[in-house]
């Protein structure tokens, strides 16, 4: 066991392995499988997973059971607000941005007010963010219409538009680029491994504890509203709930790409991987001709299978 | 954490009570919700409503209580929804397949505990034996049951006997059939606190190092957490059964959520190595409570999810903040 601990000490490398494993495997299945556009397709789904998991990363890392539940209601309500400001006009969409970044802010800040000030657990503040959130897109959805996405940004999500890459594709190297810089050449990003490795000593050393925190959950609530944006202009027009398939798979996400929940180390690269081996995978059961019930034991199946190769917890000998 | 050093006789004294009773500020919660359904619709405390109330969260009060033996030891379970689920489903096929008496019934019953017992230790062994991080290892389990479930029944909607739903929607002696479920699961609860298990859980949640060193088997421990978090997921299902009278393989999804929600509010720490199941109890009757008041109180139908979500929200706060200075 420990010569596989040591085989398995690199999460990216396992995550790129098993990536280009199911890529063959899905080939070998149904030819075509790992053809150009279809990679292309799971690229631009995974790029959406991935940028909710980066808010979600930043939470995670900060440490303390860090984690936020309230990213699918974000990036739903998200996609409502979105779709209603730009209500399927180009000249919208900027105006639509801002609102999309000010809701997930706001909605982040509530959760980190509740949990530095209140210190209520981040499990708790953020479900019972959930809940506020899914009752708030009831009341919008009988309000008005779910608005429709600008031709523009559906470009911007679905066509190829620089080297054949959609723009949502570089728009996620741009935020895998921005995580790595904050996370490895900025203060901040120092600060968010050292809260989350040692809160007490980096509150010792002067780091304001409590600021980085309402910080890292205002990300995570930016994040997932970015996606939600995108979402809207993937499929056209919001429709109920579209950000409840983001929640725990955005925390899956994560842990395959190595960062635990416990925190203070992992990073974004890994994260980013873990999002495209969970869409392969979800991919390749859909291609393979069984039912969707066993579809779902073998998903459940194999994610626990796959989660062996990560971050197991120490043993008790250890 | 600070401590407060002006603290004044009467802290001391509220701070001992909250530490032997978590459940005070849960409980005192429920008073005022239940003053409040008084006031807004005085029918709404008759023997029928709260018989009504009952017989609707008794599945999440069983849920909650399921949920908490796994708390107590640090873990969480976020399949119990999906166990609910595939019990539900289960019972109902094997009810219809034999007929629908009742003898079929208690048989299906019987399998469906069983059924419960088994996902609990499939849980239990991939969290604490193969040591996988709780939260995405009963994810991938939960996804796993769904997909059972949805094997055994595809789609929502197969009834349950007139036998089964017969006896949870009724009275014997003039007294309500949930009455008895409620006075029999007081018991049981009872009895379970004082068990080793129960104290081996706490023992594990406060500190597993330490339990470990003082030589509990802390990995079968969990595993018995499991266990018997998924056999309340089955006692849950058969009052989901009673109460919807169908077979719905994603009947429970939306109440796992609900169940920590509960455990939370009723006091234990999700930290683990403290809590108790009453206030996890009491807690589910607050939610329970929650959404008929803001019924009661006449809010507009679209409005009520929101409203519900913040009042669960406050009451999640209050729960926090309160119970945490029997601890601190």
């Amino acid at each position: 066991m420990n010569r596989l601990t040591g085989i398995t000490a690199n999460p990216l490398l396992i995550a790129l392995v098993l990536i280009a494993a199911l890529l063959f495997l899905g080939d070998a299945l149904s030819p075509g499988f790992a053809s150009g556009s279809q990679i292309l397709r799971l690229l631009i789904v995974a790029a959406l997973l991935g940028i909710v998991a980066a808010g979600q990363n930043l939470v995670i890392l900060g440490g303390r059971e860090g984690i936020d539940l309230s990213v699918g209601g974000v990036v739903s309500l998200s996609a409502i607000v979105a779709g209603n400001v730009m209500n399927g006009m180009d000249g919208g969409i900027p105006l639509a941005i801002l609102a999309c970044v000010a809701t997930g802010a706001l909605f982040g800040l509530f959760n980190g007010l509740g949990v530095t000030l209140l210190r209520i657990p981040p499990l708790v503040m953020t479900l019972g963010m959930l809940g506020v959130l899914q009752g708030l897109l009831v009341v919008i959805r009988q309000g008005i219409p779910s608005g429709r996405a600008a031709p523009a940004l559906s470009e911007f999500v679905t066509r190829p538009f620089l080297f054949g890459l959609p723009g949502i594709i570089w728009l996620w190297i741009g935020v895998g680029l921005l995580m790595a810089f904050i996370l490895h050449r900025t203060v901040f990003g120092q600060r968010v491994y050292a809260i989350g490795s040692n809160e007490r000593a980096a509150f010792m050393a002067g780091v304001p504890v409590r600021r980085m925190r309402i910080a890292l959950f205002m990300l995570s609530g930016v994040f997932a509203a970015i996606a939600g944006l995108c979402l809207l202009g993937y499929s056209g027009s919001s429709f109920a709930n579209v950000g409840e398939q983001y929640m725990l798979p955005s925390i899956i996400a994560v842990v395959f790409g190595g960062t635990p929940l416990s925190g203070g180390k992992g990073g974004y690269t890994g994260t980013m991987a873990g999002a495209v081996l969970l869409v392969v995978l979800q991919s390749i059961l859909t291609t393979i001709n069984i039912d969707e019930s066993g579809r779902q034991m073998v998903f459940g199946a194999t994610l626990l299978v796959l989660m062996l190769f990560y971050g197991r917890g120490r043993g008790l000998r250890a | 954490m600070t401590t407060n050093a002006s603290l004044t006789a009467h802290d001391s004294g509220l701070r001992r009570l909250l530490g032997r009773f978590p459940f005070l500020p849960a409980l005192f919660i429920l008073a005022v919700l239940l003053i409040l359904n008084g006031i807004f619709e005085p029918n709404s405390l008759s023997f029928r409503s709260l018989t009504g109330l009952v017989r609707t969260y008794m599945a999440l009060m069983l849920l909650a209580v399921a949920q908490t033996y796994v708390v107590y030891a640090a873990d969480i379970d976020l399949s119990v929804g999906a166990i609910a689920s595939l019990v539900n489903v289960t019972i109902i096929v094997l009810m219809q397949h034999m007929g629908g008496g009742g003898l079929s019934v208690l048989a299906a019953l019987g399998v469906g505990v069983l059924v419960g017992l088994a996902c609990g230790l499939v849980n239990g062994f991939v969290v604490a034996a193969l040591r996988l991080q709780a939260i995405v290892a009963t994810f991938a389990t939960s996804i796993f049951f769904t997909g059972l479930a949805l094997v055994i029944l595809p789609v929502a909607g197969m009834p349950a006997p007139t036998v089964f739903w017969r006896t949870y929607g009724g009275s014997f002696f003039g007294i309500p059939f949930v009455f008895y479920a409620a006075a029999t699961l007081a018991i049981l609860l009872y009895l379970l606190a004082r068990t080793r298990l129960a104290t081996q859980l706490l023992a594990v949640g406060d500190g597993q190092q330490a339990a470990f060193q003082s030589g509990l088997p802390v990995t079968a421990i969990r595993i018995g957490g499991y266990a018997l978090c998924g056999v309340f997921a089955a006692l849950a299902a058969f009052c989901i059964t009673g109460d919807t009278a169908s077979g719905d393989p994603l009947v429970g999804a939306k109440m796992t959520l609900f169940s920590v929600a509960a455990v939370v509010l009723g006091g234990s720490a999700l930290s683990g190595g403290f809590g108790t199941v009453a206030g996890s109890v009491i807690a589910a009757l607050i939610i329970g409570l929650i959404n008929s008041l803001v019924f009661f109180a006449g809010t507009p139908s679209h409005w009520q999810n929101f409203v519900q979500g913040l009042a669960i929200l406050a009451a999640l706060m209050v729960g926090v903040l309160v119970s945490r200075r029997g601890r601190a």
